[in-house]
């Protein structure tokens, strides 16, 4: 895969930060990009979290794998998330491969990349590594976190953690517990890795074992129906069946190229360790089985949004959380946004979805504004 | 704003949490917020209309009452109102007694199947009422459970709920229906209003 990440912005963390699993890091990088323009009085900061693949280029070209970042049509000048008005920040998360500490950096005591002897990583270590960076730019207060898939469940540990550091809150398709059909996926993509013979090779790499885990992971982010419109039974080369094993379906071929292309990007030991993360993250018990709790101090105003198709965070997952916000009579509005895209609505150009999150985003900044003046 | 608003919003004390079933598009809700400072909070089935709120800035979460009341704590808010909808439930009084627990006071509003104009439509056509109220025809009608203003109050006596003020509207006109005027009230009155506890 490619690593030159040199040249990427980067916060050296200077201060410890104990990980759930009881070891503690201390100067560590925080890869991150920022776009738009930071006003003067830090008040149109939004946090953006990244899902599992996902890294700190939320938009325009990614300068280290070219390709569009992953909400390219959601963020930008006169965009959903309009760049002209707003300062939006994303950093890489811990274990991750995009500059940030994560398994393929080189283990100052062994002089070799950690690999798996790479801490067992959180998403609340995640979340807290990232305190540090809005600390470091000097914001007190977020217009608002948000984040889809795993970017939710950060959205959800950062207002429990720092009930008062955010404005507002969007989490967006997720879960605020890992079911046991999400550790199961992630299991089967965490198998294909370690089933790899290059896995934990020095000389080598385990592309094969990635690329089944994307593919698998692939088919989850989509619908049925979804799948059923855009492939069918339709057959790559317009002949007839090979009655072979090459990949005769257009379906087949289309998920060959999702895992090479992936492998040319992700390194195999961040998705162990980012989706052992995300299996982990149970904010539920966080708060010993009362999710409201979590909530409890909370002052932000939340929008909580999920798709009709997605069945990997289906909207009864992410009406638990609204359920649990309601409870401990917080400030929250929730939509599901109909689409056939199945998960990965939120990564795709969904207008009644971009227009909800900007109207929501927008109203909330100016009624920020408006309370100020008076 | 529509009468039975500016009927339901003086009765609301400002600065109050209130939960607004069924709030469209958050019209009401926008009042009380810009006018009367109350913290509010809606419900609404409908998608499109639930985003229109979103977009005013208002926390509305998309659902049916008669599955999402539960979530919401005992006495959580100070008013919970409930406009020309409870009708439209299948099992209204599951519905009203959700509200009873949620609100320390619950604002329900009644179209009145006891108006006149229902009742002659009835007895000359012989033929189910369709009214500036009640626009729709038998077969396409939400409202399920038609009652008349009578039948509330004889409801609300019949379960001890505690009648704090009742009002009705009749083109545009607002009034207080009393014990004294009960029986000509049903008669003259498009909409029943009733503060309850």
């Amino acid at each position: 895969m490619n690593s030159d990440t040199k040249n990427i912005k980067k916060l050296i963390i200077d201060q410890s930060l104990e990980l759930d699993c009881g070891k503690t890091i201390k100067d560590f990088p925080l890869a991150y990009e920022t776009y738009g323009t930071l006003n003067k009085n830090k008040s149109n900061a939004i946090l953006a979290f990244h899902a599992l693949t996902g890294d700190q280029f939320v938009t325009n070209i990614n300068p280290i794998t070219k390709r569009e970042g992953w909400w390219t049509f959601a963020v930008g000048p006169g965009k959903a998330i309009d760049t002209n008005k707003y300062f939006v920040i994303c950093a890489n998360v811990l274990g991750g491969c995009m500059g940030s500490f994560g398994p393929k950096e080189i283990n100052p005591e062994t002089n070799k990349i950690f690999g798996t002897s790479f801490p067992v990583i959180t998403i609340k270590d995640i979340v807290k590594a990232q305190k540090f960076l809005i600390d470091h730019l000097g914001i007190k207060k977020l217009l608002s976190v948000i984040g889809g898939s795993m970017g939710g469940m950060q959205v959800l540990q950062f207002v429990s953690l720092y009930p008062e550091a955010s404005l507002s809150a969007i989490p967006i398709a997720c879960s605020a517990s890992h079911s046991a059909q999400n550790i199961a996926l992630n299991e089967l993509g965490r198998q294909a890795i370690m089933a790899d013979p290059n896995w934990k090779r020095e000389d080598a790499t385990p592309n094969k074992g990635l690329a089944v885990a994307r593919m698998a992971a692939h088919i989850t982010y989509l619908s049925k129906q979804g799948l059923q419109e855009k492939f069918g039974r339709k057959l790559q080369d317009k002949g007839s069946l090979k009655f072979s094993f090459d990949a005769d379906f257009q379906i087949e071929s289309y998920l060959r190229y999702q895992g090479s292309a992936f492998v040319d990007r992700f390194d195999a030991n961040s998705y162990l360790y980012i989706t052992r993360a995300m299996d982990y993250f149970d904010l539920e018990k966080q708060f010993n089985g009362n999710l409201s709790l979590a909530f409890k101090e909370t002052k932000s105003k939340f929008c909580v949004i999920s798709f009709s198709s997605d069945w990997l965070y289906p909207t009864s997952e992410n009406k638990e959380i609204v359920i649990a916000l309601n409870a401990c009579g917080a400030n929250v509005g929730f939509v599901e946004i109909n689409s056939d895209k199945g998960h990965d609505s939120f990564l795709l150009n969904v207008p009644e979805f971009l227009k909800t999150l900007s109207e929501f985003i927008n109203s909330t900044y100016s009624e920020m504004r408006n309370e100020k003046r008076i | 704003m529509k009468k039975e608003f500016e009927v339901i919003a003086k009765i609301i004390q400002s600065d109050k949490r209130v939960l607004d079933i069924g709030c469209g598009d958050g019209t009401l809700m926008e009042y009380l917020k810009k006018n009367q400072r109350n913290d509010v909070r809606g419900l609404e089935p409908k998608k499109d209309l639930v985003q229109k709120c979103i977009s005013k800035g208002l926390s509305v979460i998309e659902g049916d009452a008669e599955k999402e009341l539960i979530q919401f704590p005992k006495k959580s808010f100070d008013y919970v109102v409930l406009s020309q909808t409870l009708q439209a439930f299948i099992y209204p009084e599951e519905v009203l007694n959700q509200l009873l627990r949620i609100g320390r006071q619950t604002i329900v509003s009644i179209p009145n199947f006891g108006y006149w104009k229902v009742r002659l439509h009835l007895l000359l056509r012989g033929t189910m009422p369709v009214t500036k109220n009640l626009p729709n025809e038998w077969y396409n009608t939400p409202n399920l459970h038609m009652c008349t203003i009578q039948d509330f109050v004889n409801f609300c006596n019949k379960k001890n709920i505690k009648i704090d003020k009742s009002m009705c509207l009749t083109k545009e006109k607002i009034s207080e229906i009393t014990k004294g005027n009960m029986k000509y009230k049903n008669i003259f009155s498009e909409l029943g209003i009733f503060l309850i506890q």
